[in-house]
């Protein structure tokens, strides 16, 4: 069943939340079907498969509005409610044996701290212009694709860049740049601090930007390397 | 500012969240570097396109659960 059919703006929390608690099933159609995919994406950074992910969104729903009445509209519903999937996620995701390690343990805290760009592309301390782009090197112009083809092509990139990056930073972009929440719900979320949330996404979407640089550049033959 | 100190400063200058001096210095690399203007600009077209991105959506048979689910809720 495709549940993106509808994409009305959805009535202001207070009226929601009043509805949810009444037992109003349009009401409840609406949120579940707008928040869901999201919800879903959410939980598979905690969780080993998508099966589980979908029973986490589930349980998420059913302590949505079993805990409707005790909603007091400090934040937003949908940061309630995410809020409710993260924990659930998470205390699922310790059954399965697969925690995210935030902050990181050592080795991990130490794989946050490296350069984002291969440092090999910089020129070296005794050039002229030491740290700047190597000839060949600086990043070329990308030319966003127009047909349907490549765009779906595009997005198998991109899924594939995600699907390889540590979870932490997965977890972070996803909220970030999928979900669009700004940088203060994110820590709330996952509590975190703004500076750590900041190296995890742009350490998330330099990795990604790699990948689509390898697709473009592979796509556009030797250009880049004639500058 | 070098190009190696100005891509890592990216994600912080698109939440606004460098202080006014270095703000001040990743914009004049900026206007003086090609290289660093594309960088940004890919990021710039990774985040959208990574906001573009289709839903996933729960299967039929749990939102069917669900929407049964919350209709049987006993509400005082
Ligand atoms: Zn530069």
């Amino acid at each position: 069943m495709d549940s993106r059919t509808v994409l009305s703006p959805l009535p202001p929390d207070d009226v929601l939340t009043v509805r949810l608690a009444a037992g109003d099933e349009e009401a409840f159609r609406l949120v579940l079907d707008r928040w869901s995919p999201g919800m879903l994406r959410l939980a598979r950074d905690f969780v080993s498969t998508r099966a589980s992910a979908e029973e986490v969104v589930q349980e998420t729903w059913m302590a949505v509005f079993r805990g409707i009445a005790r909603f007091e509209g400090r934040s937003s519903l949908k940061t309630w409610v995410y809020r409710i999937l993260v924990r659930t996620a998470k205390a699922r995701g310790v059954k399965e044996q697969r925690t995210i390690p935030m902050s990181g343990s050592l080795p991990e805290a130490e794989s946050d701290a490296g350069p984002t760009v291969d440092p090999s592309r910089f020129r070296g301390p005794d050039d002229p212009y030491p740290g700047h782009w190597r000839p060949g090197q600086a990043p070329a112009p990308w030319n966003a694709p127009e047909d349907r083809a490549l765009v779906s092509e595009v997005r198998r990139v991109i899924g594939d860049a995600l699907a390889a990056l540590p979870a932490r930073y997965r977890v972070v972009l996803s909220l970030r740049d999928i979900e669009g929440y700004g940088s203060d719900e994110v820590c709330e979320l996952l509590g975190i601090t703004a500076g750590n949330q900041r190296v995890l996404l742009h350490r998330a979407r330099a990795q990604v930007r790699r990948r689509l640089e390898e697709y473009f550049g592979a796509a556009e033959g030797a250009a880049d390397d004639e500058l | 500012m070098n190009c190696d100190e100005f891509v890592e400063l990216v994600t912080a200058y698109l939440d606004g969240a460098l202080d006014p001096a270095t703000e001040r210095r990743f914009i004049d690399h900026l206007a003086q570097c090609e290289g660093c203007e594309n960088y940004l600009d890919q990021f710039r077209t990774t985040i959208q396109a990574l906001g573009e991105l289709p839903a996933e959506s729960l299967s039929g048979e749990t939102r069917d659960r669900l929407l049964a689910a919350f209709r049987d809720f006993p509400r005082p």
